[in-house]
């Protein structure tokens, strides 16, 4: 077990690296990031010599490749266009999206799972059918639309119906939050709803579908049978002999799931005006900031590799049939 | 092809994988209202835009007026009329789809075949190449390409061959996977002691076994697609004016979303329906593809 781990964490390391390389090259060669700056007549081609040669441009990539990943390797992420490190921003901004993502996560796996189980138990009933129809509904539509209708249709008619602010829309704090910790934690509340509530409604119908079609999978296997002719009682039957088995693969798919969390949490911020890393990314790659959007790539690379890793241990186990060589 | 019509082999007919699956498909209620309302609004919107081309460019005095019979969507805050607005965005929404899902089946399939049949070096590098799309998410891809060759060469076609060139790697992981169970087979084995080429395989054996795998994903890769491109546009970064798509009008609607709400629900509606539809169809092609529904008359 420890070998394979081992033989594993190392084939994540080279993926890792290559898939720097990749991001690298995908950054570098697809933006100018004087563009703004050169499109200026007024700016002295002097000025432009110089901060080409200020952000390494005038180098060959190979160097600037080399120049910025031994920099990561020292937990140096480079500065950003206006000369501040990037590695702090990551941080702060880390901070603010992990608060959303992570409760999303643990909330969405719980409901996805009682409620794919619901349904596979009242298989063709209405129960059934409307979780199914929901599912569909919510995977059909687009986290904005999820966002901004929660946000335009629930959050503002509220607020003005209490006359003050019950649900917030904008922000992942009030700027003019005092106190201290315990003090600010409704204010926090107030703010992650929304955006925790949208993050969820968007991951959760896929592992919820995914779910429903495993139990009903096991529940036809033949231990299953047996087991219920022995005369173990249905609870037990379901949770011994049932869920333990069909948790097993959706594990993985939620672990694998993970790359697109992030990929939602970027439209959440931007509709909940939060100051997350999604943001940060996006105004990063709008200025054609290179080191901060590859500061962010190389974060979502590690975390998805990471994600990979742990649902093939994870698999492993849970499932003692699985031997490792 | 010879899946796709039924064969008249000395006058009597052949039932093939493909007449079965569609004679299951036009059983599905759910599925065919899918096809109805799909086609129903693409040609809508064709016919719309071929009777109104300037019906989304002409500025009235009309300023954010509610659903009338001459503005069945209303106007926008600028005095646009949404219903022409709406449909051309959907068309267009509907054109990037087809050339990203045509593009993903095509590059899909292809590498997935050659991976899946032919195995050893070559599979080990495509897969590896494959994996490595997957390690950042698409949608981050996206964005920086978008973003990085922003102003430039914007155009929708450039939008729908972006998406297009980065989404196949699903497909091609599924069509590997039942190539490399398919090629394990008798009949494989059969048509090579024939002396059947290996192209001649796999297009003739291999291609129409997974056809059901093949087809349902595409189904999938077109509501995908139309996901990711209003994405994009809903954050600035996809199509953009003067081309229109429904993210683009959800973007522009959710700022007057309270005083006039049509600017905001037509679109958003819109485009959920498109989704919605796509889902229904690519449900029911599962299902009626799905061996283990053969004898059952209803899916399950």
């Amino acid at each position: 077990m420890l070998k394979y781990v081992l033989r594993r964490l190392l084939s994540s390391l080279i993926v890792l690296w290559v898939a720097t390389v990749g991001v690298f090259l995908m950054v570098v060669y697809s933006g100018d990031p004087l563009f703004a700056l050169k499109m200026n007549p007024t700016t002295p081609p002097k000025t432009i010599l110089i901060r080409e040669h200020q952000l390494f441009l005038d180098r060959p990539v190979t160097w600037r490749y080399w120049h910025w990943f031994t920099g990561v390797l020292h937990g140096n992420l480079g500065l950003d266009m206006t000369n501040s490190p990037v590695k702090p921003q990551l941080f702060m901004h880390m901070g603010v999206t992990l608060r959303m993502v992570v409760l999303a996560f643990v909330l969405a796996v719980v409901i996805a799972v009682s409620l794919g189980v619901l349904a596979a138990l009242k298989r063709g009933g209405i129960i059934d059918r409307s979780i199914t129809f929901a599912t569909f509904f919510f995977l059909a539509v687009p986290v904005f639309v999820t966002g901004l209708f929660l946000k335009l249709y629930i959050a503002i008619p509220l607020d003005k119906f209490f006359g003050h602010e019950v649900l917030a829309t904008s922000g992942e704090i009030s700027p003019v939050a005092t106190g201290n910790f315990w003090q600010r934690i409704p204010g926090l509340a107030a703010h992650m709803t929304l955006p925790t509530i949208t993050l969820i409604l968007a991951i959760f119908s896929s592992w919820t579908i995914y779910q429903r079609s495993t139990i009903l999978e096991t529940m036809n296997m033949d231990h299953v049978m047996l087991a219920r002719s022995k005369g173990i009682s249905p609870r037990r039957v379901l949770l011994r002999h049932i869920l333990r088995n069909a948790l097993i693969p959706v594990t993985t798919v939620i672990a694998l799931d993970f790359a697109g969390l992030l990929g939602g949490a970027v439209i959440t911020e931007t509709v909940y005006s939060w100051n997350g890393l999604g943001r940060w990314f996006l105004q990063g790659a709008n200025n054609q900031d290179l080191n901060i959007t590859l500061a962010y790539l190389l974060f979502t690379a590690v975390l998805v590799i990471l994600f990979n890793l742990l649902a093939d241990i994870a698999y492993g186990l849970l499932d003692p049939r699985i031997r490792y060589r | 092809m010879s899946v796709f019509r039924k064969n008249k082999t000395q006058g009597v007919k052949v039932d093939t994988q493909w007449s079965i699956a569609m004679r299951r498909f036009r059983r599905d209620k759910l599925a065919m209202a899918g096809v109805f309302i799909f086609f129903f609004i693409l040609i809508f919107a064709i016919v719309q835009t071929q009777i109104d081309p300037n019906g989304w460019s002409t500025l009235s005095l009309d300023f954010a007026r509610p659903p009338s019979w001459h503005h069945p969507f209303g106007t926008t805050t600028v005095g646009l009329d949404l219903f022409s607005g709406c449909l051309k965005g959907a068309l267009q929404d509907l054109i990037v789809a087809l050339v990203v899902s045509t593009m993903s089946m095509v590059i899909g399939t292809t590498v997935g075949a050659v991976a899946g049949y032919f195995g050893g070096k070559l599979d080990a590098i495509l897969m590896r190449f494959v994996d490595l799309l997957l390690v950042v998410p698409l949608l981050t891809i996206l964005i920086v390409m978008a973003n990085l060759f922003a102003g430039k060469s914007n155009g929708p076609l450039f939008i729908a061959l972006l998406i297009g060139s980065l989404s196949w790697t699903y497909i091609a992981r599924l069509v590997r996977a039942e190539f490399m169970a398919l090629r394990e087979r008798a009949f494989v084995e059969a048509s090579v002691a024939l002396g059947a080429g290996n192209w001649r395989i796999i297009t003739r054996h291999l291609i129409p076994n997974a056809i059901g795998i093949i087809v349902v994903n595409t189904t999938l890769t077109v509501s995908g697609a139309i996901l990711l491109e209003s994405t994009l546009s809903y954050l600035g970064l996809g199509i953009v004016p003067p081309a229109v798509s429904l993210g683009m009008l959800v973007q522009e609607g959710q700022g007057a979303a309270t005083t006039s709400p049509w600017e905001f629900l037509f679109p958003a509606g819109l485009l959920l329906l498109i989704v919605l539809c796509v889902f229904a169809i690519g449900d029911g092609l599962q299902a009626a593809f799905d061996p283990r529904n053969a004898r059952r008359k209803k899916s399950a």
